[in-house]
């Protein structure tokens, strides 16, 4: 089982990569307010065809 | 705010490339759902492979898989991604170019698919048919995407990054490291390559790709659009945004290790057979995490399910998620495999995976986002979303419910033995056998397809009745 020399190491470096964006994500406070965050992206966009997105300068239309 | 003064520089979201994959999307699902009736049908009657080689089921399977998972539900994923990230994040996509680029690049992979596999080009690895010079291709579009997609997020206006964006960037990220693994191989002339690996060896790297495939291709990005566009829809939030946060990791965690459950009672050591069954029992407590918490976001308003045929697709594909996610843990228990394996009770839990959860919410996810691209608030016609959404599911159900029956009949035929240890029936004995349930499935199948249909026809529609539009950022709402 010569690929299990392969896949181990690399399962077990993802484990630690993924321990390590755990660690910096905890530490960065992205789990600091996690009620707040559920409602924001509720609020994320206004209404495509308000007066504004007809007006607005689109670079991919120009 | 500028909501109410324009200015005519106000920055704008880059929805260009956002509006042509989901038109690439209805398209590329058309023709993959349509390859698939046509081998469902040559399943039934063989005669209908013409003797013409390149219509043969074996190089039109492939062409439909890849077409369904990697056209199609790609196709809806960057569209998804590109959406979600930009407006989780306020601000425009890093190197729209580079963004732009990818939208070509994928296609260019898709029509040297469509080309090469009907021509018989094949590494014969289940989901990674495509040979070394199409794999190089995918390997810079996909590159191009991660470099996109995470540094949309590093030039972010918000500092929390939504739990969606969470999932999207696991999916880009596992998806390369599966995709270099299992592709790598030694080119011997153009179009034909040998695998790094060899024998058994060959078979491990494989499944290990093939189900974190699944896992990551067909799973955590759909999810990402789940957290997205349940609650918007909705217009509630997830209804627990923490479990959500423990859904991911616990997810991310476990999910690599459940590959070896294909590849039960065969040459694999033992021990890492039950590895693969042990991981996959494990994946259901995550898996059941998510959907509970993805269908009880509609908590205390049911009613917009009653209302809202987008709704219906978005949580009715949860409750297939949860389906083939509890029947998946089910299977992988080696007792179970041993009666399910190489029958269609496989096909049977694949379809209810792929029709239910993938193709629901990717339907409901395009319902979503077309007439936002074209500057509407809603589809042309809400009451052919409807009706989609019964063809849909009705044919979901003849689908597997006929491959059930025939998977569980197939292994109790095979296994069966005479009092003398002779075989009770021949092969062909259960294929005939196996006949009536094959035709219900292909009744199922063009039914599915139908919806397909009638989905683009109302996208066309749509985009007949309106104009493109990129929706401006906003600028007051910053954390």
């Amino acid at each position: 089982m010569e690929s299990l020399y392969l896949l181990l190491p690399l399962s077990v470096l993802l484990v630690l990569a993924l321990i390590g964006v755990f660690g910096w994500a905890l530490n960065a406070g992205q789990f600091d307010d996690l009620e707040r965050e559920g409602w924001r992206v509720l609020e994320d966009e206004h209404d495509n065809t308000s007066a504004d997105a007809r007006t607005a300068f689109d670079p991919d239309q120009a | 705010m500028t909501q109410s003064m324009p200015a005519l520089s106000a920055p704008v979201y880059s929805d260009r490339v956002v509006r042509n994959f989901a038109l690439a999307a209805v398209l590329w699902g058309v023709v993959g759902m349509l390859v698939g009736v046509v081998i469902a049908a040559q399943l039934t009657w063989p005669e209908l492979n013409f003797g013409i080689p390149w219509l043969s089921y074996g190089r039109l399977r492939p062409l439909h898989t890849n077409a369904v998972i990697f056209a199609f539900g790609g196709s809806v994923l960057f569209a998804s991604s590109y959406y979600v990230v930009q407006r989780t994040c306020q601000v425009r996509l890093f190197a729209d170019k580079l963004a732009m680029f990818t939208f070509w690049g994928w296609q260019a992979v898709i029509v040297a698919a469509a080309i090469s596999l009907p021509m018989g080009y094949t590494q014969g690895k289940e989901y990674a048919e495509l040979e070394w010079p199409i794999d190089i291709l995918i390997t810079i579009v996909w590159v191009s995407y991660a470099v996109v997609f995470f540094g949309t997020l590093g030039i972010r206006k918000v500092r929390h990054i939504y739990v969606a964006n969470w999932f999207f960037g696991a999916f880009i990220l596992t998806v390369a490291l599966l995709h270099l693994v299992n592709s790598a191989a030694i080119p011997a002339g153009f179009m034909k390559s040998y695998s790094a690996y060899a024998g058994v060896q060959d078979a491990m790297v494989q499944w290990w790709y093939g189900h974190n495939a699944v896992g990551f291709f067909l799973t955590a990005g759909f999810l990402g659009m789940m957290y997205y566009f349940i609650p918007k829809q909705a217009e509630r939030p997830v209804y627990s945004y923490r479990l959500s946060i423990v859904h991911f990791w616990a997810l991310i965690f476990t999910y690599m290790w459940a590959g070896p459950h294909h590849l039960h009672y065969t040459a694999l050591p033992d021990w890492a057979q039950s590895v693969g069954m042990i991981f996959s029992l494990v994946l259901l407590a995550p898996s059941w995490g998510g959907m509970i918490n993805g269908v009880m976001t509609l908590s205390g308003a049911w009613h917009k399910l009653r209302d809202d045929p987008i709704l219906k697709f978005l949580i009715v594909s949860l409750s297939f998620y949860g389906m083939s996610t509890f029947e998946g843990p089910m299977m992988s228990i080696k007792t179970v495999n041993a009666l399910s394996h190489y029958t269609d009770w496989t096909i049977g839990h694949v379809h209810s995976g792929a029709l239910g959860w993938v193709g629901l919410i990717s339907m409901g996810t395009l319902y979503y986002l077309v007439p936002r691209m074209f500057g509407q608030t809603k589809m042309y016609s809400v009451r052919a979303i409807e009706l989609h959404f019964w063809v849909a599911t009705v044919g979901i159900v003849l689908y597997i419910a006929a491959m059930w029956i025939a998977g569980v009949m197939q292994g109790l035929m095979w296994r069966a033995v005479n009092p003398d240890g002779t075989l009770v029936y021949s092969f062909v004995e259960g294929v005939k056998a196996t006949f009536p349930f094959y035709v219900v499935r292909l009744v199922g199948g063009v039914l599915y397809l139908g919806g397909m249909l009638i989905m683009s026809w109302n996208v066309v529609k749509t985009a007949l009745n309106g104009r493109m539009v990129s929706a401006p950022i906003p600028t007051a709402v910053m954390a």
